[in-house]
């Protein structure tokens, strides 16, 4: 079992890691947002320490205290009032008050969070199982979060079929990515550095392996990498180029490369084998049939396998569709 | 309350009875049990239902903890086994366990006790209840042979709707045990109206009473809303009917909405008769009325109908707006005095009184401790900006655990020892009773707090692998779940040996003044033979009670 262990860890794409934190509860915050939010979580926690505190010790030592002797010794308790108004409404009034105020002080943090600022630069992100598909404005398709450091960055974020939320740690913040509509959350980074990417909506087998990376780069760094991106991708070699797919567009989540069974059929040895399908017709595996696979998933679904794969129609262009049929075609 | 001065000792005895047998002996046979509308053998047959589904969840609970053992799976199972085992977890411990745990299994034994009565209003609508729970158990039973559902016991629809796995038997088995609920609870609230026997006063109810009164409201009112909401969602995934999925041109968030209408009143279904339970327990065991009758009692009605309106703090990360989730936050921090208030008076209680630390005792200062941390940590959920960094992670496994394991289920096992030997006649182990106990409050804290560190870090919930910087944390929350296992199997050992050669049970072990306490244990058939009078409140006349060294029991005074 740990050998298997071991070896499946190997074949995973590297998982994103925290950078190391500085405080015992909260990760280490890159945005504008985590100096609202931990010194809010941080008065509410010395609250919940002195309250606590407090309650304990009269609980303890009245136990203490007014402990029976025995069952024999046949004590009651004493005679003492049974209600008392003044205090009855002393105890309700001062924790009102401390609701009040963290009421406020929560809303208001809320209204920063769900207000982006006009000019923010925006990113779109595509929530599907289980990937993440960050589109920069130049068209740019990418499963890892690419920003600048101390800027203002929108998120619009979409599903293209179930619920998934798009969550942040060390921005402090998410939000669910709801099939049929638009909804967006906005920081401002702070700090240089990779940040991880969860899923935090549950959304079936592989909801766990949802991660991303969020990269937040220094000034004119961002830019470079944009560019750099676009040059590699004008410039690679098919198959490369469809390797590159493979890992970036979330095809390695459900399709294997070493003939192992995942969510979808392994793409080893896929090339020209003859597929039977559910609905009991057959056919080969050629150009035509990958691309119809990509763009229509459902319209023709492995026997065997759940019609789980969302469509990539108009995610990827042709050039890299043609990649990855150069690349499926390599795997024999 | 009436003053002392007015009641006699021989008001708090045992209340005659011409009924020669217990309820336990009264009949004989299988039939006797299945068809009985005593609500002794009812609430009996619940309980032992009950306790098994404990088992059940729980070993699902074991599972899906030693799988999160290590970062990285499979270590015993696969990631759709894992999601299956989470949420029949879930599904099991919340429709199966929690919601009937107090009301109809405890409640059902005690409350006619308490109030005086020889029977619930409606026996048959009970039986009737106890039939529903056993059929959609069965359901729920089926779905995990035939492919156990996989949508987590939220049924958020678009996954529902499209997943493979059985989630129509499971959902109708939710909906069942909806009717199995409404039925307990309009029960309740007849009997409490129109049973109450002479000089039983609103103001006379003993608090637990009170508690399983708020409960039914709101199992009258809001149960019938999850109803229509599995069946919605059964005819969209059974015929494609548009309700909430976006791709038939419905509305996944519609279905939150639905969803925590119910849901969140739920948790007071689950919590408050818990509350019942402790006022109970504190006042028996610190030998003195309860302080602050009034406002224990109010504060569970505060807390069932402002709980109505504050189910949209489950989706301050859905999209729901900006001024409605301000509107459900600020309601939620109301709910926060109450609560507050509760832990206040029990407290208070305390003070100045004789306080006996057995095993139900022991349990209800368990509760104290946890309830107080699941208490401040839902403050931390309702204030909306620390929500949405908190929201879906760990933290809020944490923050309901608290309250439905620590709070809720550490309650009904106190009422469980305190009442055993009534309702069984025969007295347990109370050595094994106080190591058992003590195995649950550390083994539940140990599984519990580190959790609030994990989702605090960014550890979300439903994860089947997890980043490797995680692992040290969820490995002491493994420990901790199996104490807790190791805590319940013992509890099990020696309330099966306690049920089958246990000491004869006294009628008044405790020296405890509300009502049951004055039937033999185990009591009557008809309970009560002739309707007691009722002259005095529910905690008044503890020093008129002597302790009886031949029946280990408490007597009145001569």
């Amino acid at each position: 079992m740990i050998s298997s262990l071991l070896a499946s860890i190997a074949l995973d794409d590297p998982l994103p890691k925290s950078p190391e934190r500085t405080d015992f509860w909260m990760p280490l915050d890159a945005s504008t947002f985590a100096a609202d939010i931990d010194g809010l979580y941080y008065y509410l926690f010395w609250i919940s320490v002195i309250s606590s505190v407090l309650i304990y010790g009269a609980m303890f030592y009245f136990v203490v205290k007014y402990r029976a002797k025995s069952r024999e010794a046949n004590e009651v308790g004493d005679e003492t009032s049974h209600h008392n108004t003044a205090l009855e409404i002393t105890w309700s009034v001062i924790p009102l008050f401390f609701c009040i105020g963290i009421f406020v002080a929560g809303f208001k943090g809320y209204v920063d969070l769900r207000t982006p600022p006009k000019n923010a630069f925006e990113i779109h992100v595509q929530g599907q199982k289980w990937k993440w598909l960050f589109t920069y404005p130049n068209g740019f398709v990418s499963s890892e979060l690419h920003v600048p450091v101390d800027e203002d960055v929108r998120v619009i974020i979409q599903s293209v079929d179930v619920l998934h939320s798009l969550y942040i740690p060390a921005f402090r913040t998410k939000m669910d990515a709801v099939p049929g509509r638009y909804s967006d959350l906005w920081f401002h980074t702070t700090r240089e550095g990779e940040f991880p990417i969860f899923c935090a909506e549950y959304c079936g087998t592989s909801h766990s392996d949802m991660l991303a990376k969020a990269v937040v780069h220094p000034p004119g760094g961002y830019e470079n990498w944009l560019k750099e991106k676009e040059a590699e991708l004008n410039n690679l070699p098919p198959v490369d180029l469809g390797a590159k797919m493979y890992s970036e567009q979330g095809c390695s989540t459900c399709h294997s490369i070493d003939g192992s069974a995942k969510i979808g059929p392994s793409w080893k040895g896929l090339w020209g084998s003859a597929r039977s399908f559910a609905d009991g017709s057959a056919g080969k595996a050629d150009e035509n049939y990958i691309t119809e696979s990509i763009n229509a998933p459902t319209a023709k679904v492995v026997q065997g396998y759940a019609p789980a794969m969302p469509t990539y129609q108009g995610k990827l262009n042709d050039k890299q569709i043609t990649g990855i049929i150069e690349y499926i075609k390599s795997l024999k | 309350m009436s003053t002392p001065s007015t009641i006699l000792p021989a008001d708090l005895g045992v209340v005659p009875s011409s009924a020669e047998d217990s309820y336990l002996t009264h009949d004989k046979g299988f039939l006797s049990w299945i068809f009985t509308l005593d609500h002794k053998r009812i609430g009996l047959m619940y309980l032992f239902s009950v306790l098994a589904a404990f088992a059940l969840g729980g070993f699902f609970a074991l599972a899906v903890r030693t799988e999160l053992f290590f970062h990285h799976g499979p270590s015993i199972m696969t990631h759709d086994q894992y999601n299956q085992a989470m949420t029949l977890h879930g599904a099991v411990m919340v429709f199966l366990v929690i919601i009937p745990g107090i009301p109809a299994a405890l409640g059902n034994i005690i409350m006619p006790l308490q109030l005086g009565a020889k029977d619930v209003a409606f026996p048959r609508l009970n039986l009737m209840s106890y039939h529903l729970w056993i059929l959609g158990a069965l359901f729920f039973i089926s779905s995990l042979l035939i492919s156990a559902a996989d949508t987590g016991w939220t049924f958020y629809v678009p996954y529902s709707t499209t997943t493979p796995t059985a989630v129509i038997p499971a959902a109708f088995g939710a909906f069942i045990l909806g009717f199995s609920s409404i039925f307990t609870g309009l029960n309740f609230i007849v009997t409490i109206h129109k049973l109450r026997p002479p000089g039983m006063t609103w103001f006379r109810l003993p608090l637990f009473i009170w508690a399983l009164y708020s409960t039914a409201v709101i199992q009258v009112l809001a149960t019938p809303v999850i109803g229509i909401t599995l069946l919605l969602l059964i005819v969209e995934r059974a015929v494609g009917l548009g309700i909430f999925d976006p791709a038939l041109g419905g509305d996944p968030v519609l279905f939150q909405h639905f969803f925590w209408f119910y849901s969140h009143p739920a948790v007071y279904i689950m919590i408050v008769p818990a509350f019942g339970v402790v006022s109970e327990l504190i006042a028996a065991f610190s030998r003195k009325p309860i302080f602050g009758y009034k406002f224990i009692a109010m504060s569970s009605v505060a807390i069932a109908l402002l709980g109505f309106l504050v189910w949209g703090h489950h989706m301050f990360t859905s999209g729901q707006s900006v001024l409605a989730g301000t509107i459900f936050s600020a309601i939620t921090f109301l709910i926060a005095i109450p609560t507050a208030i509760k832990i206040f008076n029990w407290v208070a209680t305390m003070y100045k009184g004789r306080i006996h630390l057995d095993t139900p005792m022991l349990y209800a200062l368990a509760f104290l401790w946890v309830f107080t941390i699941g208490g401040l940590t839902g403050v931390f959920l309702s204030t909306m900006s620390v929500d949405v960094h908190l929201h879906d992670t760990y933290f809020v496994v944490a923050h309901f655990h608290y309250v439905m394991m620590g709070g809720a289920i550490t309650a009904f096992l106190g009422g469980l020892h305190y009442w055993w030997p009534k309702f069984s006649g025969r007295m347990y182990n109370e050595g094994w009773a106080r190591i058992g106990a003590i195995l649950v409050f550390v083994g539940l804290n140990v599984t519990f707090f580190p959790q609030f560190v994990l989702g605090t870090r960014g550890m979300p919930r439903r994860y089947y692998n997890y980043l490797p910087e995680f692992e040290g944390l969820h490995q002491l929350s493994t420990i901790g779940a199996f104490t807790l296992g190791l805590g319940f199997v013992m509890t099990a050992v020696y309330l099966y040996k306690s049920w089958t050669s246990g000491k004869k049970a006294p009628a008044n072990p405790w020296g405890a003044t509300t009502l049951e306490w004055q039937c033999t244990s185990p009591p009557p058939y008809y309970n009560f033979a002739d309707t007691p009078e009722v002259n005095r409140g529910p905690y008044d006349g503890h020093e008129l009670l002597t302790f009886d060294k031949e029946t280990q029991g408490y007597v009145p005074v001569k």
